[in-house]
């Protein structure tokens, strides 16, 4: 299973993300994540996604995180995404992926509009 | 096979520049001129040749349709979208009317885009000709008659002068046709499509349109691969950015850039045409797109070889 340890910060619930998403470890990706999304809810802690250890997402990664922004949508949820490199930002760029998940600078500019 | 050449490239419904779109252009030259004085022919065309493609040309507004050059005097066409009428017209102007061609025409589904230039399309009407129509849906001449049928439209199926033949394919089963070998793969899209992928002897050309992938699947993922394995040329459906392709528009049937990029990169493809344009995309935006997937395809390279990115446009000729 992927390791995706979690903090809190500002009463935001991050997730740090490291490595490579594509088609051989998506699936895990998406399975690993499942469950802190089950809290990502009206009335819970949002859920922040640290992207800084992430160096490379193919579209299976993208989709996973098209997934539970839905997922967190649905429920209410608040759902970001922080501190891309620049490359993976160039991807979420040409992707449209920045236009619908939040994408942030950094956790500390996240935390500040999401935190409480 | 030694060249390819788009007759029609625009996705779902044929497009055309509007009158303000052209006054934009001529606009945008002018001022880029700045005045410059044009002594020769070769001096504007140069000029013309340095301005933003947006500008100095179009991308066009065809439908699909494809023409592969192969190495017999047969003629292989993907798809009779509306860019069939211009490349019928090609035909007749370069060939005459008492000299029998054979057309292979390859339909990847029976939509109407992919459909509606074949009443246009003259060699159909010239006795002598002979023109087989390929594809993998049992109900394809069914379809094909069915659009010259009144009141869709006012010549009949019967008034064609030519030999037209069906012939339905197996899917992932090669057929040998005029020194090519043409291999159908079922491809994820309303009502079915396919994609053709084409070998000769020294070349390969992968013509896939009309496609959704479920980027969820490795195994689909392994199998495209394969499909486009080593292709010189694959011709690949760019229709939706990723995020629209996963989101709105999924189960539209249609790809993005970026998939196209992976799956070539991954089959170690010499060349990607995006192709089956968004109708509701202008030149500066289609522009972009390639831009970005140029962009995408060296950030993503990592040690492999250069994968070239272009964007198919109406008559564009490449050689293989």
């Amino acid at each position: 299973m992927m390791n995706l340890p979690t903090r809190e910060q500002a009463g935001v619930l991050i997730v740090s993300v490291s490595g490579r998403i594509d088609h051989t470890t998506s699936e895990e990706f998406s399975k690993t994540l499942d469950p802190l999304l089950e809290t990502c809810a009206q009335g819970h802690p949002p859920v922040l996604l640290d992207f800084a250890g992430v160096d490379y997402i193919s579209s299976a990664g993208l989709r996973v995180l098209m997934m539970a922004s839905r997922r967190a949508k649905a429920q209410q949820g608040a759902f970001a995404i922080a501190a891309l490199q620049p490359l993976v930002q160039e991807v979420f760029a040409i992707s449209r992926f920045n236009l619908i998940v939040p994408c942030y600078a950094s956790v500390d500019s996240a935390c500040k509009v999401l935190g409480s | 096979m030694n060249q390819v050449v788009f007759w029609g490239t625009r996705g779902s419904l044929p497009v055309s520049l509007t009158h303000r779109d052209i006054r934009e252009r001529i606009i945008a030259a002018l001022t880029a001129a700045n005045g410059k004085n044009f002594k020769t022919r070769a001096a504007l065309d140069d000029f013309v040749d340095k301005l933003p493609f947006s500008v100095a040309g179009t991308f066009g507004g065809n439908s699909s349709c494809v023409e592969i050059v192969g190495d017999s005097d047969d003629h292989f066409i993907c798809d009779m979208g509306s860019g069939a009428r211009p490349l019928g017209q090609a035909k007749i102007a370069r060939f005459g009317i008492p000299n029998p061609q054979t057309y292979h025409i390859f339909i990847s589904h029976l939509h109407w885009d992919h459909l509606m230039g074949f009443p246009y399309f003259a060699p159909m009407y010239i006795p002598g000709n002979r023109i087989v129509v390929h594809g993998c849906h049992a109900d394809l001449e069914q379809a094909v008659r069915l659009q010259m049928q009144s009141p869709s439209f006012p010549v009949d199926y019967a008034q064609a002068g030519a030999r037209i033949e069906f012939d339905v394919m197996t899917p992932d089963q090669p057929r040998y046709v005029s020194c090519i070998n043409v291999t159908p793969k079922k491809q994820r899209h309303t009502g079915d499509s396919y994609g053709y992928r084409f070998e000769s002897l020294d070349k390969t050309v992968v013509y896939s349109t009309d496609s959704e992938h479920q980027l969820e699947n490795p195994d689909e993922h392994a199998e495209f691969s394969q499909f486009f394995r080593k292709a010189d040329l694959v011709i690949f459906d760019a229709m939706y950015s990723l995020a629209e392709a996963v989101s709105v528009k999924a189960d539209w049937g249609h790809s993005s850039n970026i998939v196209g990029v992976e799956l070539c990169q991954a089959a170690s493809v010499k060349r990607l045409a995006l192709f089956h344009h968004e109708p509701v995309h202008d030149d500066k935006q289609l522009s972009r797109l390639v831009a970005e997937t140029r962009r995408l395809e060296q950030i993503t390279r990592g040690s492999q070889a250069p994968l070239e990115i272009i964007s198919a446009y109406d008559g564009l000729t490449i050689a293989l």
